[in-house]
């Protein structure tokens, strides 16, 4: 593999709860290079948002290190930038101004106030989200929110974008839409992405690599899955393509075969 | 949409009626009390000439209003100068508010007028006194209110900010303070209303022009229709200044 663009090493995740500590993560080594998709897999409560927010810097390992283009990660930043599960945009700013503000946080000092502008347009265009720059986050559906948020994280100019279960609670043709827009955009941009999500067809449609991790506590990662089809990709097609069959079932048997939910199992 | 307005408009004006019909009753056999009749009288002329003044003591009902609500401006606007921000500074940082919970669960329940002959002892004069019993009697329900509103900001806003990096002062202006304001308006609405509570009792007490002192002035002159008119007139008020910052809040108000 070439030049790990993203490292994760021998990470480590405790977390304390008042019954004492609890053990998120265990040991999770990972790289993840320049322009690669990269989806984390895995039942809920196997801590794959808990490794998405090691990588974004929202919390600190307990043990081993992570580090982004060399750099150790300590905090968290704009070069990774992250698309939250429930958009997350601000309720009292406008579309237009939930981008800038990212926008001017990244390139405030160096870029006069019109190029800002033209990029915050840019970016919500991008998402086909231009028509509703002046709309409030409330005025528009949950997908368009969606849309909006990840027009803030790609407005950032990120290194990495991070995704945590973007489309997890957007209806099924929305979010196929949405997923084709994103194969589309990151094709376009070169991103680096990181994504969590628990959806086995998400995961095989947007993936170079399925990072599938074993049930929690003690959280690892299981198998690792490269995804070897063609870009670009298209769904219909897809969907009887043997190599993309293969790859589905391989994910459908770690998850249901070799690591049924701990709460499935028992019921 | 006739209707409506009809069921509207028809519960508190029966209300309405059901409270003057109980007091035209209880005052048909005479006695001190006057009538709902004698009271309108008494008001009407009362109102034909609001803003006299007959030397200190002696001045329209007008000024005796005006007087009072600036003492509640005065002493609702330092409070609102120290209380939001410290407010702010308890939701944002563990140590002040662990520091400063305690004092504040312990002040809080004082009554007001508690605090007036320590204003009278430190101003050593009777309306900066009222002012300062108003300061401690409204300062509390912003504090608390503004800080519970920090610690309740979500925290996935929170998130946004560290990732974006935002300075303290985009933190506050774009994060926090939009986020809290609905709290912080429940806040001074609450504390406006104590202040407006609290001025007629203080008012009894240090005397001057004011409309708490005018209604112990007319009880001293046995005039129990200007007190029935300046309950009146102080709910009246009270209301309007209730309606004033619903409104104020409904226009700040956001949805998620």
């Amino acid at each position: 593999m070439s030049q790990a663009f993203i490292r994760v090493q021998r990470t480590d995740m405790l977390f304390p709860t008042r019954q004492g500590w609890f053990h998120a993560l265990r040991d999770i080594d990972l790289d993840i290079a320049q322009g690669e998709f990269v989806t984390l897999i895995g039942h809920s409560g196997c801590g794959k948002s808990t490794l998405l927010n090691l990588i974004a810097g929202l919390i600190t390992p307990t043990g081993g290190a992570l580090l982004c283009d060399g750099r150790e990660i300590a905090g968290p930043g704009p070069d990774r930038a992250v698309v939250f599960q429930n958009h997350s945009l601000l309720p009292w700013l406008t579309c237009f101004d939930n981008v800038l503000l990212a926008v001017e946080s990244v390139f405030g000092g160096r870029e006069p106030r019109s190029r800002l502008m033209a990029r915050t347009e840019e970016a919500l265009q991008l998402v086909g989200m231009g028509h509703a720059m002046a709309k409030r986050p409330h005025e528009i559906s949950g997908g368009m929110k969606q849309r909006v948020g990840i027009a803030r994280a790609l407005a950032m100019a990120p290194k990495v974008l991070l995704m945590d279960e973007p489309f997890g609670a957007l209806d099924a043709l929305t979010r196929a839409h949405l997923q084709d827009e994103l194969l589309k955009i990151v094709a376009a941009t070169r991103s680096t992405v990181v994504m969590v999500t628990h959806d086995v067809d998400e995961a095989v449609l947007l993936s170079d690599r399925i990072v599938m991790m074993t049930n929690g506590p003690a959280a690892t990662i299981g198998e690792i899955l490269p995804v070897a089809l063609p870009r670009p990709r298209d769904r219909v097609a897809l969907a009887e393509d043997p190599a993309y069959v293969h790859a589905r079932k391989a994910v459908i048997d770690f998850l249901y075969t070799r690591h049924r939910h701990a709460e499935a199992a028992s019921a | 949409m006739r209707a409506s307005l009809w069921m509207r408009l028809l519960p508190p004006v029966l209300g309405l009626g059901l409270l003057w019909l109980v007091w035209f009753v209880a005052t048909l056999k005479g006695g001190p009390f006057p009538t709902p009749g004698q009271t309108w009288q008494a008001a009407v002329q009362l109102f034909s000439d609001p803003f006299y003044r007959n030397g200190p003591n002696d001045q329209g009902i007008g000024w005796n209003v005006l007087n009072s609500l600036q003492r509640v401006g005065l002493g609702f606007g330092l409070a609102a100068l120290v209380g939001i921000p410290l407010g702010f500074v308890i939701g944002r940082f563990e140590f002040a508010s662990r520091m400063l919970s305690p004092l504040i669960s312990l002040l809080k329940p004082v009554s007001p007028l508690a605090w007036l002959p320590i204003g009278l002892l430190v101003f050593k004069s009777a309306n900066p006194a009222a002012i300062w019993t108003i300061f401690i009697c409204s300062i509390w329900p912003m504090v608390v209110n503004t800080a519970v509103g920090v610690q309740r900001v979500p925290r996935d806003y929170l998130n946004v900010a560290r990732v974006l990096r935002l300075s303290e002062w985009k933190l506050v202006t774009r994060i926090l303070f939009p986020a809290v304001l609905p709290y912080l308006l429940t806040g001074v609405r609450l504390s406006v209303g104590t202040a407006w509570l609290v001025i007629v009792a203080a008012e009894m007490l240090t005397g001057g022009v004011g409309i708490g002192f005018w209604v112990w002035d007319e009880w001293n002159n046995l005039n129990v229709r200007h007190i029935l008119i300046a309950i009146f007139v102080i709910g009246l008020v009270g209301l309007l200044l209730e309606a004033a910052l619903m409104a104020l809040a409904r226009r700040f108000s956001f949805d998620d």
